[in-house]
């Protein structure tokens, strides 16, 4: 789910009808102090970040001064809490307590339908209040075609011991809160606490909502950057990746960096699974021999080839990775030696030096792992690929093993790509290909046609491969990236195909 | 035996002419699905596999019968529309396949559903497969896949990953277990028929003597097969290996329905639970194989 910050959140409840503090959010002390002035009167100064208790952490403070609120803000902006980066306080007007409540709409999987809660204590969080007070919460499912009555409401709250006209103010607030959960897609829309001020007025004063991330596409008025769940800001690498995913809708490709500034050594690997299943149960068998994963990676769904190799390359700048894991299900529905090709291209121009492990199991895993260990004396590292009757738990082990013998092999002379001297290129859904012609007039083989996935390549009269469709054609996706044009050419051929596939963003050796 | 889906089942194909549809279409007829219509608005009157395409659900029923199941390939965004369509025309169960449906659309589908009398398996399945019968969804990927490796036995599998249940009956059928039926709930949060749900299926379907769950961290589902053993109502053996054990409470790993929320679903509490109701739970997953052995050699 994608988070909103409590300022998001709060401009979505008082869109819906619900007060909120007066405020406005600040990047810099001076802006802080600006709002303060504004407002007149102690204010609030919170940080705007995803973590909890963020009073006990220094990340909420009182000011009774414009001057003070500045000294806040000065305090908390650059704050580095759990990976995250303080860039943006909320300045608001202080609210003169009586009484807090919880109020929160949940989606309820056990039901199918949301879940509205009440509670008339607030302030911790929800599972603390049914823990310590389960006398003080009430709640109820609602029926979507229905909708939230301000009778249920009305109802809930009275199960919950309120009665008259605060029981009315709630309600309406209820049904508010309600609205926006639903319209908002969210799958958590929580007030807490949901404040009564010693005048009598409700007031939201801290949220957290949540987006369902499926829906975000529906919402571009919320301005989420990336549909994601993290407890921190996205990362670099992660922002790197997710350009990847939202530009190429074929296949998926998750990416979630799990270490930062870590050394070699440490025990940190590169994990690349397939599946969501197979990929967690693969990562598990990785934890069981004592390594940490620095990446969670799934590559599945029939991605293409060049998919493939952009996760590789970005897991490959996460950091000094003791080692690469590659493992998925098992029993892949999909063409395996599309993903070895991928790889193979990753590894190949990364010149890779550690131990890789992957497991390429399901159809065609034999030409898959034919592709993957012709690595082997053309990289520094010692590549390994296994099939689907080779447990996770086995690969683990042998990359294990591999990285305790150490020493990669001789470093190869890396070749570096000469200069074509008669290119012939085109242009892919995501990047560019381009057959040396000179190289591909001594080849015999001509690897390249048999290769193509989409067969597009075909001889032209002087027996070299060019596109038998347009290439405007090939653009729109004729060419399916399939890589057999540059790492079959390679292994089978005379070595004149190479596919250029750019990552924005991306820098090497990170 | 088999539960949900046999070769006498009547089954609808929602986007048929579509890409994914035509692929599956003859993956489900060369298994022996028994395809009766597809459905795609505006492509009335063309055909797939010899199958009649129709512009509507209720057109396609009034021309070939009743439909017992209609099997969905259909963009996210536009599933909601599709599956109230075809709950609407009187089919009582669904096969949602398609990955990322908005949660609020799956609800609004589950609140129809149920008004309706109908179920739904998925969103984001790969969908359900009873041995040498019928298929249902695009699990096996190929009809030649499906049929080398899967075959008929005693043991149910359910499992909250696609590739998992493959895997799972493969590692199975490699050490001579066989299944009666393998259902893939779905990877998202809110789904039309979790374990607790296919648990219930198996129980009432006398071939299936054990099942095997694949359960993940995130949503109450393994919770809630823990207490419908506690209550009697579930009864065979299960064996079950959880994923996720790794994972960070908050983050999501790829499966919608695979996150820990305020310590809700997390790992431990689900082994913890599952063992105290006497299921067995392996700590990895090639374990599977041997406890199932273990098993079914127990019950004779």
């Amino acid at each position: 789910m994608a988070r909103l910050h409590e300022h998001q959140g709060k401009r979505l409840l008082q869109n819906a009808g619900i007060t909120v503090p007066r405020g406005d959010i600040a990047r810099t002390p001076e802006e802080a102090r600006a709002i303060a002035e504004t407002l007149g009167g102690p204010v609030m100064v919170k940080i705007q970040a995803w973590i909890t208790g963020r009073a006990a952490v220094g990340g909420i403070e009182r000011a009774t001064t414009p001057d003070a609120a500045a000294q806040a803000a000065q305090a908390m902006l650059g704050m580095t809490l759990e990976g995250f980066t303080v860039d943006t306080v909320l300045v608001e007007e202080q609210l003169d307590i009586a009484r807090e409540f919880y109020a929160g709409v949940i989606v309820d999987d056990r039901e199918k339908a949301p879940l509205v809660m009440f509670s008339s204590v607030g302030g911790t969080g929800i599972e603390e209040i049914a823990q310590a007070h389960p006398d003080k919460i009430a709640h109820t499912h609602v029926d979507v075609a229905f909708g939230f009555q301000d009778y249920q409401a009305r109802n809930l709250i009275r199960r919950a011991g309120i009665s008259g006209k605060l029981q009315r103010d709630l309600a309406a607030v209820l049904v508010n809160l309600y609205a926006v959960a639903r319209t908002g897609e969210a799958r958590a829309a929580e007030i807490n606490p949901l404040v009564l001020t010693t005048e009598g007025q409700l007031y939201a004063a801290d949220c957290r909502i949540t987006v369902d991330d499926y829906a975000v596409f529906r919402h571009p008025e919320l301005g989420i950057e990336i549909a994601r769940e993290y407890n921190r800001p996205p990362t670099a690498l992660e922002k790197i990746a997710y350009a990847v995913e939202a530009g190429d809708y074929r296949g998926t490709f998750y990416f979630i960096q799990m270490a930062e500034d870590f050394k070699k050594g440490e025990g940190y690997i590169g994990f690349h699974g397939a599946g969501g299943g197979g990929s967690m149960m693969s990562m598990d068998a990785l934890l069981r021999q004592g390594y940490k994963v620095a990446t969670f990676v799934d590559t599945s769904g029939n991605p293409p080839a060049s998919k493939v190799y952009r996760a590789a390359r970005i897991v490959m700048a996460v950091g000094p990775i003791d080692g690469y894991f590659g493992s998925g299900s098992g029993v892949a529905s999909q063409e395996q030696f599309y993903s070895a090709r991928g790889l193979f291209k990753a590894f190949l121009e990364a010149q890779l030096d550690i131990p890789v492990v992957i497991r390429l199991g399901g159809n065609s895993e034999d030409r898959a792992v034919e592709i993957l260990e012709a690595l082997n004396g053309r990289v520094p590292a010692r590549v390994e690929g296994y099939k689907k009757d080779d447990s996770p738990d086995f690969c683990a082990q042998r990359l294990g093993t591999l990285i305790r013998e150490g020493a990669p092999t001789e470093t190869p002379l890396t070749r570096e790509r000469s200069q074509p001297q008669a290119p012939y290129s085109f242009a892919t859904p995501t990047g560019v290909v381009t057959l040396d012609h000179a190289v591909c007039a001594a080849c015999e083989t001509k690897a390249c046609i048999q290769a193509c996935a989409r067969q597009i390549l075909a001889l032209n009269e002087e027996g070299l491969p060019v596109l038998n469709v347009t290439r405007a054609e090939a653009q729109r996706g004729r060419c399916v990236e399939c890589l057999g044009c540059e790492v079959d050419c390679l292994l089978y051929g005379a070595g004149g195909g190479h596919v250029d596939l750019p990552i924005e963003g991306l820098s090497w050796p990170y | 035996m088999a539960i949900l889906i046999d070769e006498t089942k009547r089954v609808l194909i929602q986007g048929m002419t579509g890409r994914e549809g035509l692929a599956r279409t003859k993956l489900m007829v060369g298994y022996g699905t028994h395809v009766v219509a597809g459905v795609t608005p505006g492509r009335g009157g063309e055909s797939v596999e010899a199958i009649p395409v129709f512009d509507t659900v209720e057109e396609a029923w009034e021309h070939t019968g009743p439909i017992d199941i209609s099997v969905l390939f259909i963009p996210a965004p536009l599933v909601k529309s599709a599956a109230l369509e075809a709950i609407d025309a009187g089919v009582k169960l669904l096969v949602i396949v398609p990955d990322r449906v908005p949660i609020h659309d799956v609800l609004t589908i589950a609140q129809r559903a149920q008004t309706m009398g109908a179920r739904f398996i998925g969103p984001n399945t790969l969908g359900v497969l009873s041995p040498d019968r019928a298929v249902l969804g695009m699990m096996g990927g190929r009809a030649a896949s499906a049929r080398s490796w899967f075959f008929q036995g005693p043991v149910g599998i359910s499992s909250r990953s696609g590739g998992i249940t493959s895997s799972m009956a493969y590692y199975l059928a490699r050490e001579g277990i066989g299944a009666t039926t393998l259902v893939h709930v779905g990877g998202d949060a809110v789904v039309g028929m979790p374990h607790p749900d296919v648990m219930l299926e198996f129980e009432r379907d006398a071939e299936t003597k054990a099942v095997v769950m694949f359960g993940e961290i995130g949503t109450s589902q393994e919770e809630r097969v823990a207490d419908l053993i506690e209550a009697g109502a579930f009864t065979k053996p299960l064996v079950a290996y959880i994923g996720g054990k790794a994972a960070k409470q908050g983050t999501r790993f790829s499966h919608a329905g695979a996150i820990v929320e305020g310590g809700r679903g997390a790992h431990e509490g689900k082994v913890a639970r599952l063992r105290e109701v006497g299921a067995t739970v392996v700590e990895s997953f090639m374990e599977l194989p041997a406890a199932t052995k273990d098993v079914l050699a127990r019950i004779g």
